[in-house]
């Protein structure tokens, strides 16, 4: 049998230049590590690369959630929100939770505080998986109201203001808070920790369990998921779930670092985790994605945000790059995936487009690729 | 072979070496090609044979990797489909091109909306000009309706009159009656001989041979991206179109012998009533009752907008029912979610596989697996090397011609991805098979190849149900015929006793239409 795969034909016809264009953002990736090596004498030194790899773990993290949204064709715009109303949350426990109604102050241990704070952010995504599945709200939208919720109440709880002094204090039991972000096991900082052991979770998850299978179906066709007996919108309930409990980790994270929780934590995260996981090659239709990729979206951003500051660009160019780089990769993206859609049929098979199954002409927009969702009227 | 005069003067288009390229893939490879005035050119051929490819570049949608284009006896090139409508070559897709958030009257006219003298899009007179076509179609559609509420014959007429809207010299249709019921496709052929008499060059693309033969005047015959044979209708008949598109003979396949032994009842259907999702009060199934037994194909035959798909989709747990019970193997489906009741051993292969039944970003491999994911994992983890068996007896068994299970589905034909999706529903252990119109659109091998699958399966004590609108299948691969029509079972036949004509006037089709190559029916 003769070998049309669209990798096999491709290599051939471009062989470089496919594989710069395959491993784009590892590329990307080396280029910016090579280029603020030399601009910069500390960027590579030990101490830089763990500062860089702690930004980049947040987002990462995040980004890890979002992966997972993406994948089923949806989007979560609160986690931004939920990284500081989970941070909030611990801060206000560790400071003391005044029941004011019996009129005592609780100071619970850490590890409730842990508990509680994940809870909170894991309740956030339940209430946007909830909203996006039995309220039929789009996910832009349900997602985009929790964002304002979450950080109101996160807001509300601080009362606007910075939750001083995280680390606790022996007499009240509830120390360690800041070994949460701050502690170092074999040298690497918690954080980073907390996303290799996600990272390797998501991994599993993906490519290793039905669940994951699952999330690549509804987003490239949830209808022939749906009749395939995949259990559709509990996979959607439960990709916000994971997004907002991945969030909260983030939230204490942070909270744990600086050992303070400011309810304006995390503005603007969820856009550097939707850039993170585009530049790792996901569409945002849905069925498109993986971890590595966006692993390497997040270590593309972080490093390049910080190799700029290193460098000192200021800020204001920091964020025209960082757009440039965003676009560029999304570009490329679509470039790649022209050139690699199967135009080739198997062997015996049909000229491409000759039946519905050969999909879209070449060189056509992939409109295809939207995700088809279960349309109104066909229940 | 008879060789068609090229110096007709008739001759508005024609097509010289015309070859396409994709990747290392010739879908073409030197075609010369001719389009009469006021005729039908039949394009014959499997899927893979290149018609599509040549319409698509006849029609601007793809460009030639080599070859011309003489237009009127002048060369052209088309970069877009515009430019080809604008010299007068209008398409009917086989996929259907319509935007189901628009309407009729939108979708007609996109992309050259009629003007007022202000600017503006002129309403009035597009409403006008459907309502016209849709006269001249006898279809009642109103062209303020949003396509998305409409039937996919429906949608298929609104293709047809946006390309007589067009005014085309030229005008191709690929597979335009795949959706079609008969007398819907009896009006095509009517509106078909208007436009010849008018002097429009027709371009003809179906999978329907009998069908296609009786509204040609030419026939072609493309193989493997060749052109391979022309003639004239008059010269030529089915088994000559059939013999030259194969290149060896096709046996006609399964009997309509009952099977040796049927089993118990597996599918029990009982007085199920499906209400109209769009028109309240109105039932689109209306009390159909259906036992289908061990071992047994039952075919329901009938129209476009009979019910068929709606009972299909009913019994798989897809649509609500306002009534009746369905019992797989004695045990109630009531309640019972599509997950449940393919974990029970009921599941669909349904009509549209692009729309309800692949994945089309995912692998062949992991479309074949998908309804079956959760039976082969230990502990919850998937493991890989009973997925890949499993891959491999799924494309064994439905003989699906592929290259990697990991090329994406899209690589494989029509053919090749409805064996995917059978195979898919076979992975699960269905007890029962429901399959609507399992042979939509893919050529005669392949269908061959799906019957004698099901016949198999049936022979291995599965309980088999097929929706088909083919009266050739229907009459060859099954042991009993139920007829829908509007909704309700009109008749049924034990397939052995039926004929081609009791069977047709029972849907209320039109016999006499379709008739006359009686003889030749049972390839398709």
């Amino acid at each position: 049998m003769r070998d049309h795969s669209p990798a096999g034909t491709g290599a051939r016809n471009i062989g470089i230049g496919r594989i710069v264009l395959e491993g784009r953002a590892l590329v990307a990736l080396a280029v910016i590590v090579v280029l603020f090596a030399a601009l910069s004498p500390t960027y590579l030194s030990a101490d830089n690369l763990i500062v860089m790899t702690r930004h980049v773990a947040v987002n990462a993290i995040i980004a890890l959630g979002m992966l997972m949204v993406i994948l089923t064709g949806g989007i979560d715009l609160s986690v931004g929100s939920i990284v500081g109303l989970s941070g909030v949350v611990a801060g206000a426990l560790l400071q003391g939770w005044n029941l004011s109604l019996i009129d005592v102050v609780v100071y619970p241990k850490v590890w409730v505080v842990v508990v509680i704070a994940l809870g909170v952010g894991t309740l956030v995504g339940l209430i946007n998986g909830i909203l996006v599945t039995r309220f039929k709200v789009a996910p832009f939208v349900a997602t985009l109201g929790m964002m304002y919720v979450a950080r109101g109440s996160a807001m509300l709880i601080a009362d606007g203001k910075t939750f001083p002094r995280l680390q606790g204090s022996p007499e009240l039991g509830n120390t360690g808070f800041a070994k949460v972000g701050l502690g170092r096991i074999l040298g690497v900082p918690m954080g980073v920790w907390i996303m290799v052991v996600i990272a390797v979770v998501a991994f599993a998850l993906l490519s290793r369990r039905p669940f994951g299978r699952w999330l690549y179906a509804v987003g490239g066709n949830a209808r022939a998921a749906e009749l395939s007996g995949v259990p559709v919108r509990r996979v959607e309930r439960r990709v916000y779930v994971l997004s907002g409990f991945a969030a909260a980790v983030v939230g204490l994270v942070i909270a744990s670092e600086l050992t303070a929780a400011t309810p304006q934590t995390g503005e603007s995260y969820e856009l550097n985790a939707i850039a993170a996981v585009v530049i790792g090659g996901a569409a945002l239709s849905g069925g498109r994605g993986n971890v590595r990729g966006t692993l390497i979206g997040a270590f593309v951003i972080g490093f390049l945000s910080d190799g700029l500051v290193s460098v000192g660009v200021s800020t204001f160019w920091q964020m025209v790059i960082k757009g440039l780089v965003i676009i560029a990769a999304v570009a490329l993206d679509q470039f790649q995936q022209r050139i690699k859609r199967p135009v080739a049929p198997a062997a015996g098979g049909e000229s491409p487009g000759a039946d519905a199954g050969g999909g879209q002409p070449v060189g056509t927009l992939p409109v295809e690729l939207e995700p088809r969702k279960p349309t109104k009227g066909k229940n | 072979m008879a060789v068609l005069d090229s110096s007709d003067n008739r001759v508005v288009l024609r097509a010289r070496g015309i070859a396409k390229h994709y990747g290392g893939v010739r879908a073409l490879k030197g075609v010369d090609f001719e389009i009469r005035a006021g005729k039908v050119t039949t394009l014959f051929g499997e899927n893979g044979a290149g018609k599509s490819t040549l319409m698509k570049i006849l029609a601007g949608v793809e460009k030639p990797t080599r070859g011309v284009l003489e237009l009127g006896g002048t060369e052209v090139a088309f970069d877009n489909t515009s430019e080809a409508l604008a010299r007068g070559i209008a398409i009917i897709h086989q996929e259907l091109n319509l935007a189901p958030n628009m309407s009729v009257r939108d979708n007609v006219f996109m992309g050259r909306e009629l003007r007022t003298r202000s600017g503006g899009i002129d309403y009035a007179a597009e409403a006008r000009a459907v309502r016209d076509a849709m006269e001249r179609l006898e279809e009642d559609i109103d062209p303020s309706t949003l396509v998305s509420e409409l039937r996919l014959g429906q949608q298929q007429i609104v293709e047809i009159a946006g390309a007589l809207l067009a005014d085309a010299r030229i005008l191709i249709m690929d597979e335009p009656t795949s959706a079609l019921s008969a007398p819907e496709v009896e009006v095509l052929f009517r509106v078909i001989e208007e436009l010849k008499s008018k002097g429009v060059a027709i371009v003809y693309i179906s999978h329907h041979l009998e069908e296609a033969l009786h509204v040609t005047d030419y026939a072609v015959v493309f193989r493997d991206g060749e052109l391979v044979a022309q003639a004239p209708v008059e010269d030529i008949d089915m088994a000559w179109v059939i013999h030259k598109m194969v290149g060896h003979k096709v046996e006609s396949t399964v009997g309509s012998r009952p099977p040796a032994e049927l089993g118990e009842v597996l599918l029990s259907i009982r007085n199920i009533v499906v209400p109209d999702p769009l028109t309240a009060g109105r039932n689109v199934v209306d009390g159909v009752s259906i036992d289908v037994r061990a071992g047994e194909l039952v075919c329901i035959y009938g129209l476009m907008g009979a019910g068929r798909t709606e009972l299909m989709e009913a019994v798989a747990g897809r649509m609500q029912t306002s009534g009746g019970e369905v019992r797989l193997a004695k045990r109630s489906l009531a309640g019972a979610s599509i997950r449940e009741r393919i974990q029970m051993g009921l599941s669909l292969v349904p009509e549209d596989r692009q729309r309800d039944g692949l994945v089309q970003m995912m692998s062949i491999g992991r479309n074949m697996v998908l309804a079956s994911i959760s039976s082969f994992t230990r502990r919850g983890w998937l493991v890989s090397r009973t997925e890949a068996q499993r891959i491999q007896h799924g494309a064994r068994e439905t003989l699906v011609k592929m290259g990697s299970p990991k090329d994406l589905i899209g690589s494989l034909s029509g053919g090749n991805q409805q064996k995917v999706v059978i195979s898919k529903t076979l992975l699960t252990n269905p007890k029962a098979m429901l399959l609507d119109e399992p042979t939509r659109g893919i050529d005669v091998g392949a269908k061959s190849e799906i019957f004698d699958l099901l016949a198999a399966q049936a022979k291995r004590g599965i309980g088999v149900l097929f929706v088909t609108s083919e009266i050739g299948e229907a009459l060859t691969s099954s042991h009993r015929i139920v007829v829908m029509a509007r909704g309700r079972i009109v008749r049924e036949f034990a397939t052995a006793e039926a004929t081609r004509d009791e069977v047709m006037a029972a849907s209320g089709e039109n016999v006499a239409v379709l008739s006359e190559s009686q003889e030749t029916g049972e390839i398709q």
